[in-house]
């Protein structure tokens, strides 16, 4: 067996024992426990609120411009990290770049914001 | 079992070719968006595949380029969709034939 | 790593003057993104409209002189080899600069009419434009991909801009869903080129390829076919082009124009770039398949335009049989040809802008049936004598620029030996001359019961549409300096 294999191993016999302890934990109490099922005990439980509608639900479509514009300035982040681990080598030059970069990024939200994108309407 | 690059460059190919094929078949808008994210994240993990096996930097730095300009593209990609669906819930590609073609 | 980060850092070096045409472009439209964010108001479209002009000439003159510098000095290449300054790049920022001038002068008179954001689709298009510039120059497949997103993201949009119709919505998506498709063949296409050859530097793919005995045939031929897919989709080229008819009938017309000219020069520039200049040692592979596509490309644009009914509809399957001459001077692969792909794209922009204004005067953005053009003759006899000589220029009749243009790539097929293919270049322009003398008949041909309404021409619409025609003649009438400026603009692969 090969040593990547044997690593995997390791994580595979950690996965084996917590299934194992868990499963046991459930099937101890099932024997156990007293069972006197009634209606109001056997609905979903939903931290106390009445669980209503199904399980299909539209979220809001206020939610969606957040979510683009989440993702657009999360994925230019991506142009940061590897700058970052090396910002002393690059110096001046580098950080006039990334200044450009992120001038530019923020204009963009600068100009989401004064749309009005911002607002929860 | 000894993994080879090859065995991802199979394996972006794969992603590809379902993406592909995802995209001409599907007629949900918001699936055939994935299936362009699963056809260029084929083309990210046979980069990134190629990098590993020529030794060099470069591949994995066009992956850098590859996910923001998806990310850009997807974000356009929703924003049609949206604006057709707000008009039209319910659209699938085939109805979408005003135009005849 | 840490023995790694001891070492220097040496910037790449810059050339920014070269670099300054694209960076007006961006310039001006960060700058009209922050004057309509910062307005109280909503920003007048005449300052929109001037800005755009004033960057457009700005960066033609800076390309002028670099034009000049080039001629002088010779080519190179900046960033690291990424970005080629050599004729070629400046001759297609030169076309794409002349079609941003044109679009934006017709977009003026159209965005007042339909009521749409100013500020925006000027900021769109021009990034798209600096993406067009920025595809044509690019030295680097990365930054080629680059490009071609800013140029086909920024159209997307603009296609999507009219909030009212949604004919405009649904083209946009179609051109969504093929460009994002076309863009995943072509960055596949790249992989497969670096995996091949061990960079995605053009330069380095030129002088690999010609050096190596090449071991790894299968995996070059792939990325061949995948790049020249997803670029065929791009420039429309036959049997790819089926997004056409509904994306140019469904846009604005200012975008159609915009997307005929730019999205189609800027596709041939880096398919001439990859093809011609990076992969010339294995031209023996590609230009066989190249020719195929010209000629299904030729065949299916005459025949499919006969058989439309609609202006739009039959422009765009003569924009795909255009894109069929183009193809030819391509699959040359010679120094000839490719001046000559050059000549056609750079009088092509010229008809194909004018002949959009003329259409985007005519009535709604999707419904341009013939009838509509009845009349039009004697209600509008210079416009209609206009747009008469854009259509035949575009069927290629002597003393237009689009007979020369037709000529050359035909000489450039003959001088290649490939006969067959001039012959159907001939054919092809035939038939294809039917079509566009359809048009103009229903013009000249008195229909008393069909009155057209008269459409009412915007100034700026009256002037792009008189340069084009102008320019058209001039071309044709004495080509020579436009075959020059061609002769000199073929790339040529320059380490920095």
């Amino acid at each position: 067996m090969s040593e990547l294999l044997r690593s995997y191993l390791t994580v595979g016999i950690f996965g084996v024992a917590a299934i194992a302890m868990a499963g046991a934990m459930l099937t101890i109490a099932r024997i156990l426990r007293p069972q006197r099922p009634t209606p109001q005990k056997l609905i979903a439980y939903e931290s106390g609120v009445d669980p209503v509608g199904g399980d299909w639900a539209q979220s809001q479509i206020r939610y969606y411009v957040f979510a683009v514009l989440f993702v657009l300035f999360d994925v230019e982040a991506v142009f940061i990290f590897p700058w970052a681990t090396r910002l002393e080598v690059y110096g001046t030059f580098g950080l006039v770049e990334m200044a450009i970069f992120i001038f530019i990024l923020v204009l963009g939200l600068f100009y989401a914001w004064r749309k009005g994108v911002l607002r929860w309407v | 079992m000894d993994v080879t690059t090859g065995w991802y460059l199979v394996l972006g190919a794969l992603l590809f070719v379902i993406g592909g094929t995802g995209l001409l078949i599907r007629r949900n808008p918001l699936v055939m968006l994935m299936c362009v994210e699963l056809m260029l994240n084929g083309v990210n993990l046979s980069l990134v595949a190629f990098a590993q096996r020529l030794d060099d930097i470069g591949g994995q730095t066009v992956v850098f380029f590859v996910l923001v300009v998806a990310a850009a593209e997807v974000v356009v990609g929703l924003g049609l969709v949206v604006a057709i669906l707000r008009r039209r819930p319910g659209t699938t590609a085939d109805d979408l034939s005003t135009l005849r073609g | 790593m840490a023995t790694q980060s001891v070492l220097a850092f040496v910037g790449p070096s810059v050339n920014w003057w070269a670099l300054l045409p694209q960076m007006i472009l961006l310039g001006a439209a960060l700058l009209i993104m922050l004057v309509s964010a910062l307005a109280p108001k909503q920003t007048s479209t005449p300052f929109v409209t001037v800005t755009t002009m004033c960057a457009a000439i700005t960066s033609y003159i800076v390309a002028t002189g670099l034009w000049n510098d080039v001629q002088r000095d010779g080519p190179s290449s900046s960033i690291a080899s990424a970005f080629g300054i050599d004729g070629f790049s400046i001759f297609f920022t030169m076309l794409i600069l002349v079609a941003l001038a044109a679009t934006a002068l017709l977009s003026h008179g159209y965005l007042d009419k339909e009521g749409i954001d100013a500020p925006e689709f000027h900021a769109l298009l021009l990034c798209s434009a600096a993406g067009a510039i920025v595809m044509a120059s690019a030295n680097d497949l990365v930054v080629m991909f680059i490009g071609l997103e800013a140029l086909s993201i920024g159209l997307y949009v603009m296609i999507a801009m009219h909030d009212r119709r949604q004919e405009a919505r649904e083209s946009a998506i179609k051109y969504f869903v093929l460009g994002a498709f076309s863009s995943a063949f072509l960055l596949y296409g790249i992989a497969l080129t670096y995996g091949a050859t061990g960079s995605t530097n053009l330069i380095h793919i030129r002088d690999y390829l010609g050096a190596v005995v090449f071991r790894d045939q299968h995996l070059l031929m792939a990325a061949m076919a995948l790049l020249l897919v997803g670029l065929s989709f791009k420039v429309a080229a036959a049997p790819f082009h089926f997004w056409a008819p509904d994306v140019y009938q469904g846009a604005p017309s200012p975008v159609t124009g915009w997307m005929a000219s730019v999205a189609k020069a800027a596709g041939f520039a880096a398919l001439l770039r990859i093809f011609f200049a990076a992969f010339a040692s294995h031209r023996i592979d590609w230009t066989p398949i190249v020719s195929v596509l010209a000629a299904v490309t030729l065949v299916v644009g005459a025949v499919m335009a006969i058989l439309q009914n609609d202006v739009k509809r039959m422009l765009a399957f003569s924009s795909v049989s255009h894109a069929g001459y183009v193809l030819i001077a391509v699959q040359a692969a010679t120094d000839q040809g490719t001046a000559a792909a050059l000549f056609y794209l750079f009088t092509y922009t010229f008809m194909v802008l004018g002949t959009f204004a003329v259409v985007g005067a005519m009535g709604r953005d999707d419904d341009h049936p013939l009838a509509n053009y009845a009349g039009l003759g004697r209600s509008r006899p210079v416009l209609a004598i206009g747009f008469t000589i854009l259509l035949l220029a575009q069927a290629g009749i002597p003393t237009t620029s689009g007979f020369v243009a037709k000529f050359q790539v035909i000489a450039a097929a003959v001088n290649n030996k490939n006969y067959v293919l001039a012959g159907l270049a001939m054919i092809t322009a035939v038939v294809g001359a039917f079509m566009y003398l359809r048009i103009v008949m229903a013009m000249y041909v008195d229909n008393e019961e069909q009155k057209s309404s008269v459409p009412s021409w915007h100034w700026s619409t009256k002037v792009v549409v008189i340069a084009m025609v102008g320019f058209t003649l001039l071309a044709g009438l004495v080509p020579q300096f436009l075959i020059e400026f061609a002769e000199d603009a073929v790339p040529i692969l320059i380490r920095g």
